[in-house]
């Protein structure tokens, strides 16, 4: 009773704080709601007890990302600017084709039986995690781990050179 | 924790976050917004790869990486999009998609 309380508490603020994100005409403010949405994702993988993964979503999302996205809006824009919205038109077909293909996912979702496994649980603590993090055998995740840091490091440094001013 | 709570709730919360995304991607014109809807839209199909490793296949951990890996991908492509956003800016002083139109015919 008292998790489902929380589950719902947590969906609540998700669905309520996304819609806010999308819809808010001051850019500074939707990206606070987005970090409150991020929070309540957190709160959700606690929920499930991937305590790991709540603590990435904390400090890379919460901590890295919005950070990143609040400087770019105060280096882009003014912040008592309003954000223009679009037309009436577009408005409209956008949410009919949001809607539509919400409603289609949903009932494809509710039609399909999902069989609960009933193997015992593998703990998700930290050494477990970090075990198969580095392991190249059976369930072992080495090759991704190794592709994800080349790919961060491409990004770092791509960014360092796109962002850079010119200098000649 | 998560006695009482069906699978289908946490697949029903992502979907719909999911397609908010998607609303706030087509009528928003400004590229740091557009920008927060990808975020979103990430960000739901990660609670979906959670909630189908810890439902489904509570013995393997495929969830958990693949959503670990989603997010540092999220991490890089925020920060290549917010470079080039910032470059934009500079040029053309408006970070408006439609008023950068220089490289269309």
């Amino acid at each position: 009773m008292n998790s489902k309380v929380m589950f719902f508490v947590f969906a609540g603020i998700i669905l309520i704080f996304s819609v806010m994100t999308v819809v808010s005409r001051r850019i500074l403010r939707s990206a606070v709601y987005l970090l409150f949405v991020l929070l309540a994702t957190a709160g959700l993988y606690f929920m499930l007890n991937f305590n790991f993964l709540a603590a990435v979503q904390l400090t890379v999302y919460a901590g890295g990302i919005v950070v990143l996205i609040i400087f770019s809006i105060l280096l882009t824009s003014h912040i008592s600017e309003r954000a223009p919205m679009a037309g009436a038109r577009r408005s409209l077909f956008s949410a009919l084709a949001v809607i539509i293909g919400a409603i289609l996912t949903l009932t494809t979702i509710f039609r399909f039986t999902f069989v609960p496994s009933s193997e015992p649980a593998i703990g998700s603590d930290i050494k477990t995690i970090g075990t198969k993090l580095i392991s190249y055998g059976e369930g072992g995740y080495a090759l991704p781990f190794e592709v994800i840091s080349v790919l961060l490091l491409a990004a770092m440094i791509g960014a360092i050179i796109v962002a850079r001013k010119e200098t000649k | 924790m998560t006695q009482g709570i069906p699978l289908y709730y946490f697949l029903t919360i992502s979907t719909l976050m999911f397609f908010i995304g998607i609303y706030g991607f087509l009528t928003r014109k400004n590229l740091i917004t557009m920008l927060m809807s990808v975020e979103l839209i990430l960000n739901s199909v990660n609670i979906n790869f959670v909630a189908f490793n810890k439902y489904l296949y509570p013995d393997k951990l495929q969830g958990h990486f693949f959503s670990l890996i989603v997010i540092a991908i999220a991490a890089a492509e925020a920060a290549v999009a917010i470079a080039i956003i910032i470059n934009i800016y500079r040029n053309f002083r408006s970070i408006d998609v439609e008023k950068v139109d220089e490289m269309k015919f």
